[in-house]
């Protein structure tokens, strides 16, 4: 039984790695994938941009997430609402999501319909209106969204602040969803800023995963995108993150009613690690703490030591800018954070001190193995695999040398990793000590 | 996998439908005793394995948890195997073993490729966890505490407190009323002799639905299903539950110092076997089921901003689950959101719900049910929901016809006689 759900999008390592997938860009710069899978008469159709919440300035944070809210609400050639109809009325189901580094809109549905799929996409990609009775309502739907992931949700709560926290300069300080008080002043002029900066043929990608054939996709999307003309995307000014220069803590105190622990160090992804391997050590090393109840936090803060509920690790070696090694513990009753921290950090010191076993090792790569072939069960897992990479700016050729690099790692590099970045000074702390207040029945 | 090519034509409402590709199911009853459901999937080397067990938190008795925590204990070692040793066993090899329950029903997942070694190893572990579970006292202990844990999880919940309120409400004295997690006081009064009193009785084979779906043959899946039973007794299916009964309505509000107040309004519903099941599922897709588009969506979220996720739904269980309808919104509009849900109710039957609308939601259930069954492991959760509760073994053709041909008339009436407004039940939580 395992109680805590991730609190980041982790990008497992997933995908099929024989499909071959179809590649092109059109003349205005937009990017297609395609790959096929003909299990299903079906597609999943998937439009990428890419902006999110690491794109967005101090006073606008949550801009590119209400923006994604009003993608729904009417454009030029549709009503509020019609979007979501004409694809209902299709039998597909769709929605859209926005993450720190991306924002995408999927629909699922039969392959036949793919075509007004597309056609409905592109009309929103340059035609919305953004009227604002429509922005003001949506508002107050975002706002209520905010109180119910993060406000009133403890643990929504303590990964914000533990983000806000570690990070002085990244961009990705900022929580997706937006600081409330940063929603109080948004002005429906500034989405429309933020729409014409963003919503670009050359800074989105076409992702379809289904029972198509690559050639037809692309001319597909050729036919409804291929008008629209490319657009000014300004470059983005990033706000490096300077060395944090000891362990940083912090406290929430809301009416709660289990304690709870929260922790990363800093580490790089693909493309920003001193050395090439590195991400992949990193990789291992989260399997070796939290592939499974055989592995280390389990099977010895959860069963040997009896001090955690659950106790888990998270790394995401897929993301634009350098990010946290996750680590976190649900203390069992009578048991208090220090003891969690304290457990959580001797596995840490056992990680400087001694190598990993060749089993251990071996039962990592076994597993991801496995889980590349049960991923590629999934249509939209394959989709979000292909899009999420390509909006952070990487091959997804990547998929294909994954477990080959993960089978490169060694013991020692796991340690020389462990080492190197879960030290102290790149260490954050976040703490929920629950105010005794709450239920009154 | 297009094998059924399904051509019919509905008369008056101006859609068909062309192409309907089901794969056929199919079904034996193992050497053990229990039903198997299968279907062939050859393009991944995988398979996936679901026993379900009529043995969900209905069963608990006057020991709230027990099927939750037994069903937990079971892949916490079994055999020779403690739950280290369980867990290293099968991971080592790629494989998953997964546990999960209800209120009608507990299970046991597999999932592995189909190297034979490898499913083999998979296949030995799954039988063990079912018939020869070790319910070791560190196990025990272990499950106890974080059965705790999940219950303070929910009571810093408003969403969580408002449901469990609203179940032991609508079902006061009801096996449904009774909290899957369980209570404070009664999971600590959970021992080994009431978790194996609760395994001998009802992880038995006659009570056990077996569904595989996968890279095999339907040799290899008949082995497969006399393996994973093999060591079961045989047993009884678990009676029949009593049915509830619709209770006189009450208001109740559970302060809590949240931002938000969790709004559900509800009523008794209907059973899978309901004779309204089908005309009670496509009005509620137009009423509040569908996740973008519906009637409740757009009174309370797209005319009024009130609520970020708003729907409802009918919990179509053994016998009737609630009809519930659920909101959540800061507190000082929670009367107002609450007023709209019930007035979008009050008018659906005899103003709201239009020839139009009715098409749109029976196309998106139709043209979408391919989506639903999709991949393996869709496949596999639908086949066992088919099993486990008898439905029609053509179920897979039968949903999408029997969706088509409803009509107005017939979901206006069904809800009129079953979803009557001053039936409604409320729950809040909130500030």
């Amino acid at each position: 039984m395992r109680f805590l759900t991730s609190l980041v999008l982790a990008l497992v390592f997933l995908g099929s790695a024989h499909a071959s997938v179809t590649e092109a860009t059109l003349d205005n710069g937009m990017r297609v994938l395609v790959k096929r899978d003909a299990r299903a008469p079906i597609a999943v159709s998937m439009v990428w941009y890419r902006i999110g919440g690491s794109y967005e300035e101090p006073g606008s944070t949550g801009l590119s997430h209400v923006l994604e809210h009003m993608m729904f609400r009417g454009t030029k050639n549709t009503e509020p609402g019609e979007f979501s109809r004409t694809i209902s009325a299709l039998g597909g189901s769709e929605n859209a999501f926005t993450s720190r580094d991306y924002t995408a809109y999927f629909e699922t549905l039969a392959v036949e319909h793919l075509d007004k799929a597309l056609e409905l996409e592109a009309d929103r990609m340059r035609n919305m209106t953004l009227n604002n009775d429509e922005f003001l309502r949506e508002l107050e739907v975002v706002k209520e969204e905010r109180r119910l992931r993060t406000d009133d949700k403890p643990t929504g709560l303590l990964y914000e602040q533990l983000m806000s926290t570690a990070y002085r300069a990244s961009s990705y300080q900022n929580p997706v969803i937006g600081w409330m008080n940063d929603l109080d002043q948004m002005k429906v002029e500034d989405l429309k800023r933020w729409y014409d900066m963003w919503y670009q043929p050359n800074n989105a990608t076409l992702v379809v995963v289904g029972d198509v054939e690559g050639a037809d996709v692309v001319a597909m999307a050729k036919k409804h995108f291929g008008s629209i003309p490319r657009g000014d995307v300004p470059q983005l000014r990033e706000t490096p993150e300077p060395p944090q220069r000891g362990l940083t803590r912090v406290n929430v105190s809301v009416p709660a009613k289990q304690p709870y622990l929260l922790m990363g160090y800093k580490v790089p992804v693909i493309g920003s690690g001193a050395e090439e391997w590195e991400p992949y050590a990193l990789a291992v090393l989260s399997s070796i703490l939290d592939g499974g109840d055989s592995a280390r936090l389990t099977s010895e803060m959860v069963r040997e030591q009896k001090l955690a509920a659950s106790a888990g690790a998270s790394y995401d070696a897929y993301s634009r800018l350098p990010s946290l090694f996750l680590m976190d513990g649900v203390p069992n009753e009578g048991v208090n954070l220090d003891q969690i921290e304290q457990a959580l950090l001797e596995q840490v010191k056992r990680l400087h001190d001694a190598p990993i076993s060749s089993d251990e090792l071996k039962r990592v790569v076994t597993q991801a193995v496995a889980q590349k072939v049960f991923a590629a069960d999934s249509f939209m897992s394959q989709a979000m695999e292909l899009g999420s990479l390509d909006s952070i700016g990487f091959d997804w050729r990547l998929v294909n040398v994954e477990i080959e690099n993960l089978k490169k790692v060694t013991p020692e590099q796991v340690q020389a990793v462990a080492k190197k970045y879960l030290v102290e000074r790149n260490l954050t702390i976040a703490r929920l000590d629950p105010e005794q207040t709450g239920a009154q029945q | 996998m297009k094998k059924l090519i399904t051509l019919f034509v509905l008369i008056g409402l101006g859609f068909s439908v062309n192409a309907l590709a089901v794969p056929k199911i199919q079904t034996w009853t193992s050497d053990a005793g229990a039903k198997v459901m299968f279907v062939p999937a050859d393009s991944l080397p995988m398979v996936d394995v679901r026993v379900v067990f009529d043995a969900g938190g209905a069963r608990d008795g006057d020991l709230p948890g027990l099927a939750t925590f037994t069903n937990a204990l079971l892949t916490e070692g079994a055999g020779e195997l403690d739950a280290a040793a369980f867990a290293e066993n099968i991971e080592s090899r790629g494989i998953q073993i997964g546990s999960s329950s209800l209120r009608d029903m507990a299970w046991l997942t597999l999932r592995s490729l189909t190297d034979p070694e490898v499913l083999s190893v998979g296949l030995t572990r799954l039988s063990e966890a079912l018939a020869q579970p070790r319910f070791d006292q560190d196990a025990i202990d272990r499950i106890r505490d974080q059965m705790h844990a999940v219950l303070r999880q929910q009571e810093q919940s408003p969403s969580d407190i408002a449901s469990r309120e609203f179940y032991a409400t609508l079902f006061a004295g009801h096996p449904y009323g009774v909290p899957t997690e369980g209570t404070k006081a009664s999971v600590d009064r959970i021992n080994l002799v009431a978790i194996k009193a609760f395994h001998k009785k009802y992880y038995v084979a006659k009570n056990a639905v077996i569904s595989i779906v996968g890279a095999q043959t339907r040799e290899q899946a008949e082995q497969i299903a006399n393996q994973v039973t093999r060591d079961l007794p045989q047993g009884e299916k678990a009676p029949l539950i009593a049915m509830p009964t619709q209770i006189k309505p009450v208001d109740k509000k559970i302060d809590y110092d949240s931002s938000q107040s969790h709004v559900y309004l509800g009523m008794l519903g209907m059973s899978r076997h309901d004779p309204d099941y089908i005309p009670l599922y496509v009005g509620n897709q137009v009423l509040g089921g569908g996740s973008l588009v519906s009637l409740l969506g757009e009174e309370v979220r797209n005319k009024r901003g009130l609520s970020y996720s708003v729907y409802s739904y009918f919990s179509a269980s053994r016998q009737p689950g609630p009809f519930v309808m659920v909101a959540q919104t800061k507190n000082t509009q929670v009367k107002e959101a609450a007023e709209v849900m019930k007035e979008t109710l009050a008018k659906f039957a005899n103003e709201s719900l239009t020839e139009e609308l009715l098409k749109d939601a029976k196309q998106n259930i139709v043209f979408g049910f391919p989506m639903q069954i999709a991949n393996n492991s869709k496949m596999v959760g639908y086949i066992s929901m088919i099993g486990f509760y008898d439905m029609p073994i053509d179920w897979l053709e039968r949903l999408p016809r029997l969706v088509n041909e409803v009509t107005l008339d017939e979901v206006r009436d069904a809800f009129k006689r079953r979803v009557k407004v001053e039936n409604l039940s409320t729950v809040i939580v909130g500030g």
